[in-house]
């Protein structure tokens, strides 16, 4: 109890005095799990769509992966995404592996199934609703997608979010393919898992009150976003 | 054979229940009301009529194919502004921006709703979303507009509005087919009448006739009910 307490004082006083190194390994966790998150919703919203309003082959597997693969292990896929990356793999040449690059690969494969899967559903809502009145006013099926993709925009934030928190929570995926090296590829899961192996419980605490935080506030400003503009919107 | 859409022994079952049932009719007439109680399958075939629905029997028949468009009886607004509703299916036939404004523009001002332009469309009134609706649907200038109860929701001095636009893209050549609850409408609206009931087509009667001397006992009820 003594030792959390102390390590609490000493969390907020590294937060206080705005810690270089902290900063850092905060920044990086933002740049690599953010990116992800974009990347993945330019994938796995589009792909979500049409997989709701598509008719082609092959389309109910797809949607059984991805369903399958919401709950993908991080440290599979980072393991996989190891692999594909390390010299002797496919992808080696490019040389991504232990850098940042790596990480952003191995969080977008991570969890684009989660973004399609969840905005499968709210597209299969909204296609519901519109499909008799699309139809009758003439749209075609890739249209329909992109039309409804626009149309349930505040509906999806949720999805981004859903996708962002595991990104930015996940240690496996990024130790693996980052190798969590000082300076370079340290992120705050990482740092958090090192440094309490090591016994340094305030730099370990700190970053995961920052951890909470950041998810916190990403979630309220989302959330508030949300709000305004369904009042705006209806 | 002289009309413009056939319906051939057409029936639609879902679920084990027929919907629609061996309806066979021609339509022929610029307007054509398709009359019944609740549950007759009125919507049901609208929808077949306009290919949104597959039939499960029989078929729908165009001896020349006309561009056509729906109304529905529930309207559904895209989240976007109600001339934006609008535009959208003139950018869908490939019209370029400044014309697809200016036809919208001049739909909205058709149905009588100029100033609510810039308005979010779902949170329009359901009168207001059904002339919206209207709007959209007859500024891609259809030869054939169905009208699924189209002044279900509105008052009646809308509900008079509505019919005299209706009137004046009928007259403008486009060719007409709506359900209506209301005698009074389909008396003062339509050529022809068709009565369903049960999914089954009862009588197909020019409109002067029908309220003079329906044919069935159906009808003559149906009539003896609504006028109460
Ligand atoms: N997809 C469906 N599955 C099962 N039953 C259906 C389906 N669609 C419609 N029905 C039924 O078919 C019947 C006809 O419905 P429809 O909506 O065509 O009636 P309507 O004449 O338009 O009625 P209203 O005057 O209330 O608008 C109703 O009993 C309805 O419950
Ligand atoms: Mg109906």
């Amino acid at each position: 109890m003594n030792e959390i307490s102390a390590s609490l004082g000493l969390a907020g006083e590294l937060i206080a005095a705005g810690d270089a190194r902290l900063a850092a390994i905060v920044g990086l966790s933002l740049r690599v799990s953010l990116t992800a998150t974009l990347l993945s919703c330019v994938l796995g919203m589009p792909l979500g769509a049409l997989l709701s309003v598509g008719r082609f082959p092959g389309r109910r597997t797809l949607i059984v992966l991805t369903n399958g693969f919401m709950g993908l292990p991080p440290v599979v896929v980072g393991l996989i995404v190891y692999l594909l990356l390390s010299r002797a793999g496919p992808l080696g040449s490019f040389g991504l592996l232990f850098t940042p690059a790596a990480m952003i690969v191995a969080q977008t494969v991570l969890i684009t199934p989660i973004i399609a899967a969840l905005t499968r559903q709210v597209i299969e809502d909204e296609w519901r609703e519109y499909r008799e009145q699309l139809r009758s006013l003439g749209a075609r099926r890739v249209r329909v997608a992109r039309t409804l993709l626009w149309n349930a925009r505040f509906s999806l934030t949720t999805a981004a979010l859903a996708g962002f928190g595991r990104a930015i929570a996940e240690v496996g995926a990024v130790m693996i393919v980052g190798g969590n090296i000082d300076g370079v590829t340290r992120v705050m899961t990482t740092t958090i898992a090192l440094e309490t192996s090591k016994g340094d419980l305030p730099l370990a605490l700190a970053l995961g009150a920052i951890l909470i935080g950041v998810v916190l506030a990403i979630n309220t400003g989302a959330y508030l976003f949300k709000q305004w503009a369904e009042r705006r919107w209806g | 054979m002289g009309g413009w859409l056939q319906l051939e022994n057409l029936g639609l079952t879902e679920g084990g229940v027929r919907i629609v049932a061996d309806v066979t009719l021609e339509i022929g007439a610029g307007r054509t009301a398709i009359l019944g109680p609740n549950g007759a399958g009125k919507s049901t075939l609208l929808r077949l009529m306009h290919g949104l629905l597959k039939p499960s029997a029989g078929r729908v028949a165009w001896p020349q194919p006309l561009s056509q468009g729906m109304v529905f009886q529930r309207p559904v607004m895209l989240r976007s502004s109600a001339l934006a509703n609008i535009e959208y299916g003139l950018a869908l036939r490939g019209h370029a921006p400044d014309e697809r404004r200016r036809r919208a523009q001049a739909a909205l001002e058709r149905v009588g709703l100029p100033e609510l332009a810039g308005r979010q469309a779902k949170r329009l009134s359901g009168g207001e979303q059904q002339r919206v609706a209207l709007a959209r649907a007859w500024a891609l200038e259809p030869q054939v507009l169905f009208l699924d109860e189209p002044t279900a929701s509105l008052d009646p001095l809308s509900s008079r509005e509505v019919e005299r636009i209706v009137g004046e893209i009928a007259a403008a050549g486009t060719k007409i087919v709506m359900t209506t609850h209301n005698l009074g409408q389909a008396r003062r609206m339509a050529d022809e009448i068709v009565f369903i009931e049960g999914g089954r087509l009862l009588e197909q009667t020019p409109a002067a006739e029908f309220f003079r001397q329906p044919r069935t006992d159906a009808a003559r009820e149906f009539i003896r009910e609504e006028i109460g």
